[in-house]
């Protein structure tokens, strides 16, 4: 396993974890390097208590570690929960003149920083923070510049003097750490390589933008609220219609009317919000109107922990609307393919007429990563499916000049015109309908009708079946154990196959990425000759583990699960592997250690 | 200009009629509301295809089905939320909106009253029978106080919504009240509906002969009496609008209560439909807008 090294930053809310963050993550970019961003926090604006893991390498970091190097405590709280985790080799960099350290672990190196004599505090009250970043960069073998440039364009529009004043401090830092503190002992490297380094909401955004989508809207909740942000501050240059509508009832009905009147429509939410948006994902499947809707999973039930992490809305999706309809749902598998998996599932919907659900979760949506450009690619396949959008189009005209909007076809798909074409008025209905688009609901209620359309609508779910890839097996294919898991965990399941491995125990990885069509029998068959699976998932009652027994009967070896808010560390499933493989339990729950 | 446009396409009741015929009841108001939409779009010329009628669920709010244009039946109380999404992707369509008190006021209110504040450009036509008609006869948002329906069989204890002073409270930038029986009267606030720049809110008396045996169309004759009629009503005056929507009982207003055209619609509001409607634009951005979208994060 490759090289990295990981930052934590802790301090409360509105005391600047972020902005160091910021400028650690610019640095290790721009030096060529991966990383991966997590910040544990709560829902308060000031106060409390916020930790930022930032881990670099040259090679991909696919999630926070188990392991910190660096430890920048804001506060003596921050000191108080964290130091205690550091060991051998790491160091703990600190404002002496407010906050004290505690018992170290040997091999600790504490940094203390005399801020109130390095600089003026009265003057610049995060001045701790700049020196401290300073110092780090100092520490980890990053000539000064670096620094000094990212400084100059954090604080260009405050004027000269605020920038020279930072880097000042800055300065100051990096030489009291050059004096005073040892380097480590790994100085960071530097690579050809350049990154885009961002948050999976971005990420879903700027899918949404290379997809065509043309009209967005949102109402406003975490961890979904980075996607709004995103689309309202670029919309004017990208040419999307941005709203901010009163409720998640109103967001999905008005994605619904846009989409219907032709243009590619997407919304965010989280749960409590996707809750209300059910019934119109019942009206795009019914009307056969696409819409495309993300969830950004936190802990619930309910309000539930609004900052905190989850897979818990499974179920919520898989039974999203009453009665029956065909949908799909796809998990983007880290903060790369939360981009790539929005133009996929648009041509999804388009195509098969249907809503599409992106469920990612807050360990994507706000966590962050270094993503290659050519990755972000703005000129993905766009497929429209059959859309009627002018009177001569040949696409599904039926010849005999009688537009159906529902006709009955083999595929289940019906051509699909758009209000403004002269020739193809017709009624969209909730109500059920017949081909003519002709209520049969009220006075012309028919059985035979009814169960026609039905069975129209449902064939549409063998052509998104073939439509989509089934998932494959990652990894050696003769394996002790063989990790199963979807969406965001990809990467730290990855992790954990590897520390395994090192540790002679071969472990390889099946990732679901498309829940709905799961292709079950593909699954089956990657599973036969396994010796030993085990579901991981971030959930109580392993909503994916019952999803895969009831679509296929597969019963796994064992479980493990994680419900306390946080994202799984590596540690905690090899551990967990281990306990199991040594037969002491089939459910595995880690604790985190980390108190925040 | 009808006589211009009658050489090349012209609109006919006969292009208007939909696919099924109306199954209200006989003698329902909402029959009188049909027949004055399709007159006023024969009247103003406007293609069926250019227009999208978009209803909620009710009995009104089957109203998509009896006419042909392009419509849409949606979810109950939903169906403002959808005609701005609409209006928004295609700014040149005609957008109406039909539904009833129920829908529009109780399951749909919050959507009411942020399209208003929005001047979300369309027609907003509330076939208002003070009764919820399809679900067999209950307490609506606007049924009077003491009114026996089956869900309150010993009177409402609750003050109804007055739809008109809330439209004014709310933004509505054209707000007018119609009855379903004055037929040419209706076709005119409906005409002039369309043709506002802006939210136009009609709320229309459309008397349900089978569960509402308070407010007949024998209840309202006498008691109507058009703003227009009246010397001097100045209908720019907002102060005057709120007044005349408090009257009830000896003498109901209808006619048109208010009307400014100094409020910019939504959709003109927005320069990212400076270059047109977001239906005809290019699903490709260009690189040069792209790329900084991505050198941004580096």
């Amino acid at each position: 396993m490759g090289q990295r090294f990981a930052i934590g930053i802790g301090g409360a809310a509105g005391q600047g974890v972020a902005t160091p963050g910021d400028i650690f993550a610019k640095i290790f970019s721009r030096r060529g390097l991966h990383l991966n961003a997590y910040n544990a926090y709560q829902s308060i604006i000031r106060g409390g208590h916020t930790f930022l893991t930032i881990r670099t390498g040259p090679e991909k970091v696919t999630n926070m570690g188990d392991r910190l190097d660096l430890l920048i405590p804001l506060n003596q709280d921050a000191m108080d929960r964290h130091l205690g985790l550091l060991t051998d080799g790491a160091a703990c960099l600190y404002n002496s003149d407010t906050i004290s350290p505690g018992i170290a672990a040997q091999g600790v190196q504490l940094c203390p920083l005399p801020v109130s004599k390095l600089a003026d505090v009265t003057r610049n009250k995060v001045a701790q923070n700049t020196l401290a970043v300073g110092a780090g960069l100092s520490m980890m073998g990053i000539g000064f510049q670096a620094l000094e440039q990212v400084l100059t364009e954090q604080f260009k529009k405050k004027g000269e003097a605020v920038v020279s004043e930072n880097i000042t401090i800055a300065r100051a830092g990096y030489d009291y750490a050059s004096a005073n503190f040892k380097p480590f002992a790994w100085p960071l490297p530097m690579t050809a390589n350049r990154y885009a380094v961002m948050s999976g909401n971005i990420a879903m955004a700027m899918g949404g933008a290379a997809a065509g989508v043309k009209f967005y809207c949102a109402y406003p909740m975490s961890p979904s609220t980075g996607v709004l942000h995103w689309m309202a501050s670029h919309a004017r240059k990208a040419g999307i219609m941005v709203r901010q509508v009163e409720d998640e009832i109103g967001v999905v009905n008005m994605a619904i009317g846009a989409a219907h009147a032709g243009v590619r429509s997407m919304c965010a939410t989280s749960g409590g919000g996707f809750a209300l948006m059910s019934e119109g994902l019942g009206l795009s499947a019914m009307m056969e109107t696409p819409v495309v809707v993300i969830d950004c999973q936190r802990a619930g039930p309910s309000t539930g922990v609004p900052t905190k992490t989850e897979q818990g809305d499974l179920w919520q999706m898989l039974g999203a609307g009453f009665g029956d309809y065909p949908r799909a749902i796809a998990a983007p598998l880290d903060i790369g393919d939360c981009f790539k998996i929005i133009p996929e599932i648009f041509n999804i919907a388009d195509r098969f007429q249907c809503p599409g659900i992106v469920l990612c979760d807050l360990l994507l949506s706000e966590g962050r990563l270094s993503v290659d450009p050519k990755d972000l690619d703005f000129g993905a396949v766009i497929d429209r499916g059959e859309l009627i959008t002018d009177a001569s189009s040949a696409s599904g005209a039926n010849g005999d000049g009688a537009y159906k909007r529902y006709k009955i076809t083999e595929s289940g798909i019906s051509p699909r015109a758009i209000p403004g074409v002269p020739g193809h008025t017709h009624t969209a209905a909730s109500d059920e309908h017949d081909e003519d688009g002709v209520l049969i609901s009220d006075e012309f209620t028919n059985p035979a009708k009814r169960r026609a359309m039905m069975e129209k609508r449902m064939r549409k779910v063998t052509g998104i079946e073939a439509a989509v890839p089934p998932p494959v097996l990652w990894g050696t294919g003769d394996a002790d154990v063989t990790l199963i898991g979807w969406g965001s965990t990809k990467g730290v399941i990855e992790e954990a196959c590897e520390i395994l491995t090192e540790q002679g125990i071969s472990a390889n990885q099946l990732q679901v990425r498309w829940l709905v069509p799961l292709h079950g029998d593909a699954i089956l068959d990657s599973l036969k000759h396994a010796r030993r699976t085990i579901i991981v998932e971030n959930n109580y009652s392993g909503q994916f583990a019952r999803y895969l027994r009831s679509e296929t009967s597969f019963v796994p070896d064992g479980y493990i699960r994680k419900y306390d808010g946080e994202p799984f560390m590596p540690h905690h499933i090899v551990e967990a592997v281990k306990e199991q493989l040594g037969g002491k339990s089939r459910l595995s729950v880690p604790a985190h250690e980390i108190m925040v | 200009m009808a006589t211009a446009l009658a050489a090349t396409n012209h609109v006919a009741m006969a292009d208007l009629k939909g696919k099924v015929d109306p199954d209200w009841c006989p003698g329902c108001g909402d029959f009188g509301v049909l027949a004055a939409v399709q007159k006023a779009l024969v009247e103003l010329q406007i293609p069926n295809h250019n227009v999208v009628t978009i209803s909620g669920i009710g009995c009104s709010s089957n109203f998509p089905g009896f006419i042909n244009t392009y419509g849409m039946h949606t979810l109950h109380g939903r169906a403002l939320a959808v005609a701005t999404g609409v209006k928004l992707a295609n700014h040149e369509l005609t957008v109406l909106v039909t539904g009833g008190d129920g829908d529009g006021f109780g399951i749909g209110g919050n959507h009411f009253v942020h399209s208003m504040r929005r001047n979300v450009d369309l027609l907003y036509i509330v076939m208002d029978n003070q009764i919820y008609g399809l679900t067999t006869g209950q307490t609506s948002p606007t049924s009077r106080l003491g009114m026996k329906t089956k869900s309150m069989p010993f009177g409402s204890i609750e003050a109804p919504v007055n739809p008109i002073s809330l439209a004014l409270a709310a933004g509505a930038t054209f707000v007018a009240r119609g009855f379903s029986a004055e037929q040419k009267h209706l076709t005119e606030l409906i005409k002039q509906g369309i043709q506002h720049k802006g939210f136009s809110f009609l709320d229309v008396f459309s008397p349900c002969v089978t569960y509402n045996h308070d407010n007949t169309y024998q209840w309202f004759r006498p008691r109507v009496k058009k703003l227009e009629d009246e010397t001097g009503y100045d209908a720019s005056d907002w102060m005057g609008a709120m007044g005349k929507s408090l009257l009830w009982d000896e003498e109901i207003p209808i006619g048109k209560f208010f009307e400014r055209t100094d409020v910019p619609t939504l959709h003109g509001a927005e320069p990212v439909l400076n270059e047109g409607p977001l239906v005809h634009a290019d699903t490709r951005i260009p690189g040069e807008v792209t790329r900084p979208f991505i050198e941004e994060l580096m």
